[in-house]
């Protein structure tokens, strides 16, 4: 009896030590929507890990992320690891990073933001802290410190 | 100094140093004269200033139109969007643009918070922030530390309660921060239910002042040098009950003012509705008309800064 639960890739990105209960943020943030998607995507939820206890994995076949991408899994979860598979090797390891700036891809929580009000500006905030986490939108000043639910 | 000013913006009172508060209300102190009209200025002849409020306002809009007049120089703009391109659905961002071009100085009231900031974005021009919905309103901020000064000489050291809805009440934030900074002695009187947010909280308590905290007027009234009302808004209580219990207990009127020190000064940034019983006003308690006479000085000085129109 085969005794394997996802298979390895061949070509493509593992999104590991994914803060347990992300991984279908995740998804949303690759922008993986079944039918349109052309890669195979493996997603692990509750895996034990030696970090954390607990951890997701996600597994995208034949793609890699864009730095966009990246900055917002480092938001919902900065425990993250990103591994470039090339010909079953990891051609590259690292850790996501939140950015010092954050533009554009999170929308204020404040609704009387004027960023909220279909003015030609996109979203800014001020990284003030990034354990835990905590934005300063540069506009209405409001703090956010859970981004998971406002991202673009 | 005024270089420091020149062209630039004023958004938020954290824009701004003490040493620049202090160029504002010295500069604030000549321009008295000028403000009630014992003098004539021609500082600012042939400068425009554009005047965008999107809310209603009184006070603000007239003291600055009035500081511009008095510096000599004119006012365009509108008090409502009604009759304004922005009712045909134009973005505040090429409202900006447009009057940026017409104009030397901005000044806008926008119900958005952030709007200013954004305006500043846009504009090449100063712009200065009127108040943005429930954000910054710093040229009130200025005027009311002015007004503290002007009354007891000093503001360090001065026994400053702060009365009323503190948790929404945007004058109450940004004041609380900027009194720290003077080293005033703060005392924050609200219900539990409307007392100051903790991100003030802490932001005073980062400055180095450790407010005192109370729930009733007449707790806070015997040690106060400065009481600073502010209104208690009916559409912050889902229940109207609620309401009348809260606001019936901080109206200040003459028979609480007998525990009070002799030279408590009442501040209130109006409109007042009736937190302050107007028997209170012909008692020498009663600061709040010279508060808001202190708003076109305040605002001339601010704009001469702004314009560079002053060394």
């Amino acid at each position: 009896m085969k005794d394997f639960r996802v298979t390895p890739i061949r070509n493509g990105t593992v999104i590991d030590h994914i803060k347990v209960g992300m991984a279908l943020k995740v998804l949303k943030i690759i922008g993986i929507k079944g039918e349109n998607s052309q890669s195979t995507v493996s997603v692990l939820l509750r895996v034990p890990s030696k970090q954390n206890e607990w951890k997701d994995i996600v597994k995208i076949e034949d793609r890699e992320l864009d730095p966009k991408e990246l900055s917002k899994i480092a938001l919902i979860s900065p425990s993250a690891t990103i591994n470039i598979i090339r010909d079953y090797n990891v051609a590259e390891k690292f850790n996501v990073e939140v950015p010092d700036i954050v533009k554009g891809i999170v929308r204020c929580q404040n609704p009387g933001c004027i960023t909220n009000q279909s003015e030609p500006i996109e979203p800014e905030f001020v990284v003030e802290s990034k354990k835990p986490l905590t934005l300063r939108c540069i506009y209405c000043g409001r703090i956010m410190n859970d981004v998971s639910d406002y991202l673009i | 100094m005024s270089q420091d000013f020149k062209g630039n913006d004023l958004v938020a009172i954290r824009d701004l140093s003490r040493e620049k508060i202090e160029r504002v209300m010295d500069l604030a102190e000549k321009m008295i004269p000028i403000a009630n009209g014992e003098k004539r200025c021609d500082l600012a002849v042939g400068y425009v200033q554009g005047s965008l409020f999107f809310e209603p306002s009184t006070r603000t809009r007239l003291s600055f139109a009035s500081a511009m007049a008095r510096l000599g120089g004119t006012t365009l703009g509108f008090d409502q969007p009604g009759g304004s391109s922005v009712q045909k659905g134009e973005t505040l961002a090429d409202t900006i643009r447009m009057v940026d071009t017409y104009s030397d100085v901005i000044v806008l009231r926008h119900h958005a918070e952030g709007s200013a900031r954004m305006a500043a974005h846009f504009a090449k021009k100063p712009v200065i922030n009127a108040g943005d919905g429930a954000g910054q309103h710093p040229t009130q901020t200025i005027l009311d530390l002015f007004t503290i000064r002007k009354a007891k000489k000093k503001i360090e050291g001065i026994n400053v309660a702060l009365v009323g809805d503190l948790k929404y009440g945007r004058t109450a934030h940004s004041l609380a921060e900027a009194l720290a900074m003077f080293g005033a002695n703060l005392m924050f009187v609200a219900p539990a239910s409307l007392q100051m947010p903790k991100e003030t909280l802490r932001a005073v308590e980062k400055i180095g002042t450790t407010p005192k905290v109370y729930n009733t007027v007449e707790e806070a009234l015997p040690e106060a040098d400065v009481m600073y009302v502010t209104r208690i808004q009916k559409e912050r209580f889902p229940d109207l009950a609620e309401y009348h219990k809260v606001a019936g207990s901080y109206k200040i009127n003459n028979a609480l003012l007998k525990d009070a020190k002799p030279e408590l000064s009442i501040m209130h940034p109006l409109p007042r509705v009736d937190e302050i019983n107007t028997e209170v006003d012909s008692t020498p308690h009663a600061l709040y008309f010279q508060q808001a006479f202190y708003g076109v000085p305040v605002r001339m000085a601010i704009l001469a800064l702004v314009l560079g129109v002053m060394e």
